[in-house]
C-alpha cells in the first residue's frame, strides 16, 4: 500500500536528515513517514445548530416525553433498543451495531452551569472550553497544541480541521491547527512554487510580525506537502458515501491509516437547528453521519487501527423538552455525547438520561459538565495535562 | 524616514492604505493629518427605512397571526443586515475620511454586539460613526442606552427582583476599566443601578421606574442611590478608563505587540484632561515623532476588513454578487455586525492561521488575476440561515455546504497602469514594492518575485508584479 515514490523519498532523506540545520527541518525535508509508532487519534464531530438529544437517545418508557412531543416523539417500537427504557434514534443503525459490540459509550445530560441558548455564545463556550461567564479567545484543542511537542512540520499537522477555515476550538494562544477540506486543492493553493520560493527566504525579517508570517507560511507549505503525500499512501477499497461528511471521513480514514502524525481531526456536520419539521431534517443528517461513520470504522478495522481511534460528538446545546407548534423544537440546554472507539474502558450508557420532571424553566438540567469530558479525553486519551489546558482540574469520568 | 514614507505609514494606519495621488504628492504631516478629519458630523448610513421598521418592529410582528408569515417576515428583515454591512464597507472604500470609518470599525469591535436586527445595528453604527472622533463619554452613554447593547447584554432582563449582571460586568471589564480594577461586589451593585434600563417596541430607550432598584449602592468606594447614568459617570471619572481605552486604541492604530507604556500614559493623561476627546487623542498619536519610527512600520497585521477595503481603494473593483464580499469577510474571520463574542475581534496574530494566510495570499490572484478560488463558507451563522431557509421548502433538504465562487470581479486597471507605465522597466520592481509594501524588500527576495512576473508587455508586467507583491506575507502587514 506504500507507493513506490514514497519509498524512494524515504530512502533518500533518511540519512541526510541528521545534518540539516534545524531551521530547515520541516521545510524541504521530511522525516520518515511510515514509522512503527501508532499514535492515538481523536476525531471530534461537531453537530452544529443544536442537536435534539431527546430524539437521539430516547426515554421510551417516559410518559412525559410522549406527552410533550405528541407529533415528533419517537415511538418505542421504532427506536433501536439500548436497554429496557432507552432507545436510539432509528436512523443510527450502524452505531447501534457498534453499541452492541461494546464500541460505544454514551454520556447523557452533558452541559454547563448557567446555560446560554444562543448558538454563537454556546458554541463559543463549548469550543473554547470555558465557563459561561468567561470569554476565552482560544480553543481547547488549540491549547492542547500549545502544550504538545511539535511534529515534523511544526505544530501544523498535529490537528486538522477538515474544512476551509479554522474553528475557534483549534486555535491556541500560540499555535493553531490547519484547516484542509480538499487535500489536493489545498496542496495546489499552499504549496505552489512561488509560495515555496518566497518561504525559502529564511533570513532575518524586517519585523517580528513578518517573521511570524514567514514561519506560518513555511510550516503551511511543508504541512501541505506532507498531508498531500500521506494522502497518496493508502488507497482505500472501502466505499464511503459521497456526502460532504462521507468525503470528510474518507479523508480522515486515509490519513489515519497511512500513519499520519495528526492526533486530532475535527469535522462539522449540520445544521441541526430543527425549529421546523424536525423529523425529516434530523433523519437525513443522522443517516448521513451513520453511513459515513460505518464506512470509516470498517476501513479502520480492516487496517487494525480501530483500537487507536476515539470518535466523539458534541453539539452546542440540546433542545427543549416540549415540541413547538411547527413540529420542531427550540433551543435548549444539556445533550448527549457519543464516544466510539475500539478500546473503550466503559462502553454502554455511562449515566441516566436527564429527568423530564425536574426542569429548569422547561429545560433539562445538566448532570455532567462538558469540561469533565474534555479533561478525561485530554488526560486519558491524548496523554496531555488537562489542568494546563482547562485552567483547573476537573473530575475524570472513567469511560476511556 | 522621508516624507513619502511618513505619509504612507499615516494612511496605512489612519486609513486603509495610501492612494497613488497622495503617495506621489506627500504633504507635511500636520497637514496630512488635518485632511483626515471631517469638518462636519457624518450623516447616518441607512438601509432600514422608517416604514420598513414600522412594518417589522416587535409591535408589528405581534399583530401577525400566522406563524409562518411572521417567520418569513422576520427572516426577510434580518437579511437587511447584509445590505447594511455592504453599505458600510462601500463607505470605507469610497470615503474621503477613512479615519472616521476606521475608528468606527474600532468602536464596533470595542462595543461588540451581535443581535440580528438591522434597525438596531443601524442605530448603533450611527452612534459609532457620529462619535468616532468625538467624545468617548457621549459614546459610552449612547451605546449603553442603545437597543442593540441593551438586548445583547441582557439588560432588558435586569430587574429589581432579578438582577442580571451581564451588562454591569462587561461595561467595566471590556468597555471602561479592564480586568482587575473592580470587584465582584462592584458588579452586583452596578447591576442594581442599571435595573429598569430597557427599550420600547419601537426601539427607543425607556427607563422603567417600577423595575428600578432605587436603594443605596456601594460602588468603587462611593455610596449613594446611584442610577445607571451615575455609574457611567463614576466610571468616566476613573483615570484607569482613559488608560484602558488609550491602550486599546494604541494597539489598534500603532502596534499589535509592543505597547510603549510611556507613550500610552502620556496620551492617556491628555485624553483624560481633554474630557475624553477621541479625535484629539488620535491627532496626538499621528502628529507625534515617535509614531514615525521604524518600530511602528509593519507592526500591525491588517484585519480582514482593512485588507478587503485596501484592495478596493487601490484598484476600482466591482463584484458581480454582493454576497461575495460578505462571504470573504466570513472566511477571513471578520464579519461585520457578527463579532465572535462580546470581546470583539482579538486581532493581531489571531487573524492568521495556516488557512487564513493561504487564502489571503491567494486572493490577489483571484481578484486581479485569472485563477479562481473555491471555498466553502463555514460560519455557524450562515449554516443556520441556510438551514432555516431550506427547511421551509419541504423535500428539498440539502445538508451539504453551500459553495460560492469569488466569480467575476471586474477590475479597472486603466489609471493604475497609465501611472506606472511612466516608469522604466528596470525601476518598476523597486518603485512598485515601495508603494505596495510597508517594509523594504531585500534585493534577493525582490529578484525572486520579479522572476515570476509576466514579461509579455508593459501591461502584463505591471499587473503581474502587482499581484505577486500583494501575495507576499509583507502585504499582510501595515
Amino acid at each position: 500500500m506504500i507507493s513506490r515514490r514514497k519509498f524512494i523519498q524515504l530512502g533518500s532523506i533518511a540519512s541526510a536528515s541528521l545534518m540539516i540545520p534545524s531551521f530547515l527541518k520541516g521545510f524541504e525535508f521530511r522525516p520518515p513517514l511510515i514509522s512503527g509508532s501508532r499514535k492515538k487519534v481523536l476525531i471530534v464531530i461537531q453537530l452544529s445548530g443544536g442537536n435534539d438529544g431527546l430524539n437521539t437517545i430516547i426515554p421510551v418508557r417516559n410518559d412525559i416525553y410522549y406527552k410533550s412531543r405528541p407529533q415528533i416523539g419517537i415511538k418505542r417500537d421504532d427506536a433501536l433498543s439500548l436497554n429496557d427504557d432507552t432507545g436510539l434514534n432509528p436512523k443510527l443503525k450502524g452505531i447501534k451495531q457498534l453499541y452492541d459490540d461494546g464500541k460505544v459509550a454514551i454520556i447523557n445530560a452533558v452541559g454547563y452551569p448557567q446555560p446560554n441558548r444562543s448558538h454563537f455564545r454556546s458554541m463559543d463556550i463549548w469550543q473554547s472550553g470555558s465557563t459561561a461567564r468567561d470569554v476565552v479567545t482560544s480553543g481547547w484543542i488549540g491549547r492542547y497544541l500549545d502544550n504538545a511537542p511539535d511534529g515534523s512540520n511544526g505544530h501544523n499537522s498535529l490537528a486538522i480541521e477538515v474544512d476551509d477555515s479554522l474553528s475557534l476550538a483549534l486555535k491556541g494562544e500560540e499555535k493553531s491547527a490547519i484547516a484542509v477540506r480538499d487535500i489536493n486543492q489545498f496542496h495546489n493553493a499552499a504549496a505552489n512554487s512561488y509560495f515555496k520560493k518566497i518561504a525559502s527566504h529564511n533570513d532575518e525579517h524586517e519585523t517580528r510580525l513578518a517573521g511570524y508570517l514567514y514561519k506560518t507560511l513555511r510550516e503551511t507549505t511543508s504541512a501541505a506537502d506532507y498531508i498531500f503525500d500521506q494522502s497518496k499512501i493508502y488507497n482505500t477499497s472501502q466505499s464511503y458515501p459521497t456526502t460532504p461528511i462521507g468525503k470528510r471521513m474518507k479523508t480522515i480514514g486515509s490519513l489515519i491509516i497511512s500513519n499520519t502524525e495528526t492526533q486530532v481531526y475535527y469535522v462539522s456536520h449540520g445544521s441541526f437547528d430543527t425549529h421546523v419539521d424536525q423529523k425529516n431534517r434530523q433523519d437525513k443528517l443522522f443517516e448521513n453521519i451513520d453511513e459515513a461513520l460505518t464506512a470509516l470504522i470498517a476501513d479502520l478495522k480492516q487496517n487494525n487501527r480501530f483500537e487507536d481511534v476515539l470518535i466523539m460528538t458534541f453539539s452546542e446545546f440540546g433542545r427543549r423538552v416540549a415540541q413547538n407548534a411547527s413540529n420542531g423544537t427550540d433551543h435548549g440546554t444539556a445533550g448527549s455525547m457519543f464516544f466510539i472507539g475500539g478500546s473503550l474502558k466503559k462502553p454502554g450508557l455511562y449515566n441516566n438520561l436527564p429527568s423530564l420532571e425536574d426542569l429548569d424553566e422547561g429545560d433539562l438540567k445538566y448532570d455532567i459538565d462538558f469540561k469533565q469530558v474534555y479533561a478525561t479525553v485530554l488526560d486519558n486519551w491524548l496523554e496531555a495535562d488537562s489542568k494546563l489546558i482547562l485552567d483547573r482540574k476537573y473530575q475524570q469520568l472513567g469511560f476511556i | 524616514m522621508d516624507l513619502q514614507q511618513k505619509n504612507k505609514l499615516l494612511y496605512a494606519r489612519a486609513g486603509f492604505g495610501i492612494s497613488l495621488e497622495d503617495y506621489q504628492n506627500p504633504m507635511p504631516i500636520e497637514q496630512a493629518v488635518e485632511k483626515l478629519y471631517p469638518k462636519s458630523l457624518p450623516g447616518p448610513l441607512e438601509m432600514v427605512t422608517d416604514q420598513e421598521w414600522a412594518d417589522h418592529s416587535p409591535r408589528a410582528m405581534k399583530e401577525i397571526a400566522d406563524d409562518s408569515v411572521r417567520k418569513a417576515k422576520k427572516k426577510e428583515f434580518r437579511e437587511i443586515t447584509n445590505d447594511l454591512n455592504t453599505l458600510w464597507e462601500m463607505a470605507m472604500v469610497s470615503s474621503y475620511y477613512p479615519l472616521l470609518e476606521k475608528t468606527a470599525l474600532f468602536w464596533h469591535g470595542h462595543f461588540a454586539t451581535h443581535i440580528d436586527n438591522p434597525y438596531y445595528d443601524q442605530k448603533l453604527l450611527h452612534i459609532f460613526r457620529k462619535n468616532a472622533l468625538g467624545n468617548f463619554g457621549d459614546m459610552l452613554r449612547d451605546v449603553s442606552k442603545s437597543p442593540a447593547m441593551l438586548q445583547y447584554l441582557n439588560n432588558r432582563q435586569n430587574r429589581k427582583q432579578h438582577p442580571n449582571e451581564n451588562f454591569a460586568r462587561e461595561v467595566m471589564e471590556l468597555f471602561t476599566l479592564g480586568r482587575g480594577h473592580y470587584t465582584e461586589d462592584d458588579i452586583k451593585e452596578a447591576a442594581r443601578a442599571f435595573t429598569g434600563w430597557n427599550f420600547t417596541d419601537e426601539g427607543e430607550f425607556i427607563f422603567k421606574a417600577k423595575q428600578h432598584d432605587d436603594g443605596e449602592k456601594k460602588f468603587l468606594g462611593m455610596t449613594g442611590n446611584f442610577n445607571g447614568d451615575d455609574i457611567l459617570n463614576i466610571l468616566l471619572e476613573q483615570k484607569q478608563t482613559s488608560v484602558f481605552i488609550t491602550q486599546k486604541l494604541y494597539r489598534f492604530f500603532v502596534s499589535d505587540e509592543q505597547v510603549n507604556e510611556k507613550h500610552v500614559n502620556e496620551l492617556a493623561k491628555h485624553f483624560y484632561k481633554s474630557n475624553y476627546d477621541i479625535g484629539n487623542l488620535l491627532r496626538n498619536i499621528f502628529t507625534s515623532d515617535w509614531f514615525y519610527s521604524v518600530k511602528t512600520v509593519g507592526a500591525k497585521i491588517k484585519s480582514p476588513i482593512e485588507l478587503l477595503v485596501g484592495y478596493q481603494r487601490l484598484l476600482p473593483m466591482q463584484f458581480n454578487k454582493d454576497k461575495t464580499i460578505l462571504n470573504l469577510q466570513r472566511i477571513l474571520g471578520q464579519h461585520l455586525f457578527n463579532p465572535p463574542n462580546v470581546a470583539g475581534w482579538p486581532g493581531g496574530k489571531n487573524w492568521i492561521d495556516s488557512s487564513s494566510l493561504v487564502i489571503r495570499m491567494r486572493l490577489p490572484e483571484a481578484f486581479f488575476g485569472s485563477k479562481e478560488l473555491n471555498l466553502a463558507a463555514k460560519d455557524n451563522d450562515k449554516e443556520m440561515r441556510v438551514a432555516m431557509q431550506i427547511s421551509k421548502e419541504k423535500d428539498k433538504f440539502k445538508t451539504g455546504e453551500k459553495q460560492f465562487r469569488v466569480g467575476k470581479v471586474s477590475v479597472n486597471w486603466d489609471e493604475y497602469l497609465s501611472n506606472w507605465k511612466k516608469y522604466k522597466t528596470l525601476e518598476l520592481p523597486k518603485t512598485l514594492a515601495g508603494y505596495l509594501l510597508p517594509v523594504t524588500l531585500p534585493d534577493d527576495k525582490l529578484n525572486d518575485v520579479v522572476s515570476y512576473a509576466d514579461t509579455t508587455n508593459a501591461d502584463t508586467f505591471i499587473k503581474s508584479l502587482t499581484i505577486l507583491l500583494m501575495e507576499l506575507p509583507e502585504y499582510q502587514l501595515a
